[in-house]
């Protein structure tokens, strides 16, 4: 029966320690979560990391009602304003493919029809739908990639962590030589292997970034192990003969890869930074699909003329640096109270 | 040390044959029509494709294509090699209208000219910036060192240049983008113009062609500062770390307390030990410029590997993307192992093992 207090007098131990209040939140997410928690909230930096995904997070929610799809079968096509090369800028009349216009949209803009709020590109394709809808591309992709990496990441350095031995030997040579082209020009090459195969969609990209992704998260979850590995409760789960794969998952997992987890989280930005570089290589989706590599793609055929057409690089360029930024503040104040030699400290 | 290059040493023929796997396994996803081009100079013509396909065996099992991806075949009439990358045949690019080799050899020497004067900017600034924020911890320096490493980290190269160059160009007219001035590349291409080293501005100085000397630069300006850009954060970040970390060692502490001037306790005494982890980082950063730097390149079009490999792939040109990477892969081994090397012969603690 454990006590939270001694018996006894303890008057001197109330006032040499004071008593702090639990709250509900601390008792369900346990002391390293709530401190986790607690760390994202401290510095302004943070904060501002914070408030800005989840400013993306609600505009992504919200596509349909910012933007209302023209062709709400394939709500990612960029609606063309007519086929005219030269791009219109910011505030040009909207005339044909008009999209419906939302209850918030006079009392913002004042006017009562459509125009192009950030300008059109060549080709007449509105840049502020492809900024609003390359919001959820963004996400989308982001999500799938880091979550596939990390699964396989996960499962390949524990793998090979366990095991040791030949197994480990063989994995991490493969994760070599797989290491040894740089990220890039990997992706770049499996994306325009698979592009024939399987056509212009997300997928190919998506696919190469999964397939040259995860090894990094491999290498380091197989160094986590390594280490839990040794310790005595592993030990004797095994003396009272706990199945290998129990030992695994239910034992060695929880207690190695938390902290690697949070961190690929973070990872999102990095990936949508990827992805938008392939798309503005002009690799992986169609033109005119919502993503916003793809529109800024569109000013590489007007860099002479930039001093006009501004709004091409500014309006996707920014909200794309606003994107990466955002996760990369939270990393930062992640990686800090992540950091071990933080560990207890409040 | 002997034991450690040998060691090292032996994983290079290993990582090169990881490597060609590698490329092979992908270009399986071609039908073998489209690997004729592995082999056979220009366009096949359609009654040709069936007869290339058996005279280079591209329906035969797995290991006797990658036999003859690898060594080619000598052809028995006109004594001539086809194909195999050991002899340096990568295949016919289609886009380029000209063997990948060649494609290659022509591309290289501009990456190569980019990479030579981008080395200064990059690491060195970089590496200065980083101890200036060490030096002064938690000073406005360093807090602006701070700033600029989130915003550099999360600053896409192809938005900077982008902007860049509508600044520097579209408004103010000073750093076009490409790699000569229509005048000046007529001059180049002609007879009177010596490539004595295929490195352009090398080759304008031999000439004695100023003014084609300070117009290349002009146009890798933009190009080098982007590539500064993005690398400075990490350059700043991975030396802060490490000078903060000597700063904290006793013998810094005994020379400043046997009244050493504080330039020369940071200069002289802390700073070589602190760059021991940036000669690595230096290392890895000139190779990867000299593998091509495939965004930058295309934002400023400049002919280098990189945007080469780009344009290929945008294309869908698989067979010479692919001999790009290939090219990148072994130059990528053989550098690592020189870094690696290098790392050992400066660091006492693994050259006196």
């Amino acid at each position: 029966m454990t006590q939270s207090t001694p018996s006894g007098d303890n008057e001197l131990l109330g006032s040499a320690v004071a008593m702090r209040k639990i709250s509900r939140l601390e008792r369900f997410l346990g002391p390293e979560g709530y401190r986790i928690l607690q760390g994202l909230f401290k510095t302004p930096a943070s904060i501002a990391g914070f408030s800005l995904i989840l400013l993306f997070i609600l505009v992504a929610l919200a596509a349909p009602v910012l933007a209302p799809p023209v062709t709400p079968n394939d709500p990612y096509k960029i609606p063309r304003d007519g086929f005219k090369a030269q791009p219109r800028e910011a505030g040009s009349e909207w005339n044909k493919n008009v999209p419906d216009i939302p209850f918030w949209y006079k009392a913002v803009t004042g006017n009562d029809k459509w125009v192009h709020l950030f300008g059109t590109a060549q080709g007449q394709y509105d840049i502020y739908y492809g900024v609003v809808w390359g919001a959820r591309t963004a996400f989308n992709t982001g999500l799938i990639v880091v979550l596939s990496t990390l699964f396989i990441g996960v499962v390949v350095g524990s793998v090979s962590a366990y095991y040791g031995g030949f197994v480990d030997n063989v994995i991490m040579r493969i994760v070599d030589v797989l290491m040894i082209l740089p990220g890039l020009m990997a992706t770049l090459i499996l994306a325009a292997v698979l592009t024939p195969v399987i056509g212009r969609s997300l997928l190919p990209v998506m696919i190469s970034l999964i397939a040259f992704g995860w090894m990094g998260y491999a290498r380091i979850i197989r160094g986590d192990i390594l280490s839990v590995k040794e310790r005595d409760y592993v030990m004797a789960a095994r003396v009272i003969g706990v199945k290998d794969s129990r030992i695994l998952f239910r034992h060695i997992l929880p207690n190695a890869i938390f902290s690697t987890m949070v961190l690929a989280s973070l990872d999102i930005g990095t990936v949508t930074l990827s992805f938008a570089a392939l798309s503005f290589l002009g690799i992986g989706v169609e033109v005119g699909y919502a993503d916003w590599g793809q529109v800024l793609a569109f000013a590489r055929n007007w860099i002479s003329s930039l001093n006009t057409y501004w709004y091409i690089i500014v309006f996707p360029g920014i909200t794309l640096v606003l994107f990466v930024m955002g996760w990369n503040l939270l990393g930062d104040a992640l990686r800090d109270v992540l950091d071990p030699r933080m560990r207890g400290k409040m | 040390m002997l034991t450690y290059i040998v060691r090292r040493l032996l994983l290079v023929p290993f990582l090169l044959f990881g490597v060609t796997i590698l490329i092979f396994g992908m270009l399986q996803f071609l039908d073998p029509v489209e690997r004729a081009s592995l082999y056979v100079r220009g366009d096949p013509k359609a009654n040709q494709i069936e007869a290339a396909i058996t005279k280079y065996c591209l329906d035969c099992p797995i290991h006797v294509q990658y036999f003859n991806w690898m060594i080619g075949r000598v052809d028995p009439i006109t004594n001539e090699r086809e194909g195999g990358i050991l002899f340096g045949n990568f295949g016919w690019s289609k886009t380029g209208s000209q063997p990948v080799a060649q494609l290659i050899a022509r591309r290289f020497p501009n990456t190569l000219d980019l990479t030579i004067w981008a080395v200064a900017p990059v690491i060195l600034v970089g590496i200065w910036m980083g101890v200036q924020a060490a030096v002064h911890h938690n000073g406005w320096i360093d807090q602006a060192a701070r700033v600029f490493s989130i915003v550099g980290t999360s600053f896409p190269s192809f938005v900077f240049g982008l902007l860049m160059l509508m600044l520097f160009y579209a408004n103010l007219q000073w750093f076009p983008p490409g790699r000569l001035t229509d005048e000046f590349s007529q001059v180049v291409n002609s007879d009177q113009f010596l490539h004595y080293t295929s490195l352009l501005t090398f080759d304008a100085l031999l000439n004695g062609r100023f003014d084609i000397f300070v117009d290349a630069l002009r146009h890798m300006f933009l190009p080098i500062l982007t590539l500064s850009y993005i690398n400075w954060a990490t350059f700043l970040r991975v030396t802060r770390g490490s000078m903060l970390e000597t700063l904290r060692q006793e013998y810094v502490t005994t020379a400043r307390a046997k009244g050493l001037s504080e330039h020369d306790v940071i200069y002289k005494h802390a700073q070589p030990n602190a760059m021991l982890p940036l000669v690595t980082l230096a290392g890895f950063t000139v190779v990867g410029l000299m593998g091509g730097v495939i965004i930058t390149e295309t934002v400023f079009d400049y002919p280098g590997i990189g945007s080469a490999a780009a344009a290929a792939s945008a294309q869908l040109d698989v067979i010479t993307v692919l001999g790009f990477a290939l090219f990148n892969g072994l130059l990528l081994i053989v550098a690592n192992l020189v870094v690696d090397i290098l790392y050992a012969v400066v660091d006492p603690r693994v050259r006196l093992s």
